[in-house]
């Protein structure tokens, strides 16, 4: 009789061990593909990107740019009028990718501009004036900086201690770092919602984003 | 007729070798080759046996339960010989789905899932054999 207790109780300890242990090792996959899944949210959206439009929209458009490309300046007010027209349900995020010569260093001044809050003011500018700072594909950083000086509100001073202190490089370089895992080798690199922009245009880009909607 | 006291430990050892085996393939997603299908085919019913045996005690177990055990056996022994690469892979019986000779789990360099099955199949063969009493 004393047998058979024990045999009922190795069977039940037993068989806790195998629910108890399915449980446990499931919980410990499910926190990984969380862990996996906020990790890969990452490589499109860092916690410094600009942002532009609600933040919870359903859509995320990712546009890796360069200050000094030509055609980032001209799908710039596109892209604008897409965040306009599906306000709330788009947003922007913008990854820097300074693939032209000397384009880093535009893209350090747009960072402390970001720090002086004139971020838009200061890329909105770069973009229209672009023909007086990129001469034949290189970008001319005195040139840029001199043309600077005309944006109303944008302290000078505190951009040229900006640009000596390399505290924020480390912003460029991951996402340059995020391009190349992405498989963005030209610009303007848009991804809206994880799935890249297969060929370019303004037609199939806002197609990919009604998609999305 | 065989010791209570071994029949039990026979018993444990498939319960576990069973919970084991479908802990790799319910939970863990492991998907069994034919190969260790066979030895699950063979292990799972000695759980019944052995349990039987012991809750209705009969003089009968070992004759049932030891060719079930020898199958298994010479199953997992080849399945093992594959496994360390003694049989070369192209003998190897099962080309569909997964092949025999995959490592799911490798602890300590030789600890691998048909190692384990082998070594239940063993234990239970040798307890049987120490336990056998004569009437």
């Amino acid at each position: 009789m004393q047998n058979k207790s024990l045999v009922i109780v190795s069977i039940l300890v037993l068989l806790g061990l195998f629910i108890g242990g399915g449980m446990y090792y499931k919980n410990l996959q499910t926190q990984k593909s969380i862990a996996l899944a906020k990790e890969k949210a990452l490589l499109f959206e860092r916690p410094y990107s600009v942002v532009v439009g609600n933040k919870d929209a359903k859509v995320q458009l990712v546009e890796f740019f360069d200050p000094a490309c030509e055609t980032c300046a001209l799908f710039h007010p596109y892209v604008k009028a897409i965040l306009e027209k599906y306000d709330g349900d788009v947003k922007l995020v913008l990854r820097y990718a300074p693939f032209h010569e000397n384009s880093i260093h535009a893209v350090k001044m747009l960072l402390g501009a970001k720090e002086q809050g004139m971020f838009m003011e200061v890329l909105d500018f770069m973009f229209a004036t672009q023909n007086y700072w990129v001469q034949h594909h290189v970008v001319k950083p005195k040139i840029l900086w001199q043309m600077l000086g005309q944006i109303k509100g944008l302290d000078m001073n505190k951009l040229s201690e900006f640009m000596k202190d390399e505290s924020k490089n480390y912003i460029i370089k991951q996402d340059l770092e995020d391009a190349k895992t992405l498989d963005v080798t030209k610009t303007p690199g848009y991804i809206v919602n994880g799935k890249p922009l297969q060929t370019f245009g303004l037609d199939n880009l806002i197609e990919l984003i009604e998609s999305e909607l | 007729m065989i010791d209570s006291k071994f029949l039990f430990l026979s018993f444990l050892i498939a319960s576990v070798a069973t919970l084991g085996s479908l802990f790799f393939s319910e939970v863990m997603d492991f998907v069994p080759c034919n190969m260790c299908w066979y030895q699950r085919i063979f292990m799972y019913p000695l759980v019944l046996i052995f349990l039987m045996g012991i809750l209705y005690p009969d003089d009968k177990v070992f004759k049932y339960a030891m060719p079930i055990v020898m199958v298994g056996l010479i199953f997992s022994i080849y399945h093992n010989l594959l496994m360390f690469g003694i049989i070369p892979e192209a003998a190897v019986p099962c080309t569909n789905g997964i092949p025999c000779s995959t490592k799911y789990i490798s602890w300590f360099g030789f600890i691998t899932i048909p190692f384990l099955s082998f070594l239940a199949y063993i234990s239970i063969f040798i307890l049987m054999i120490l336990g056998r009493k004569k009437n």
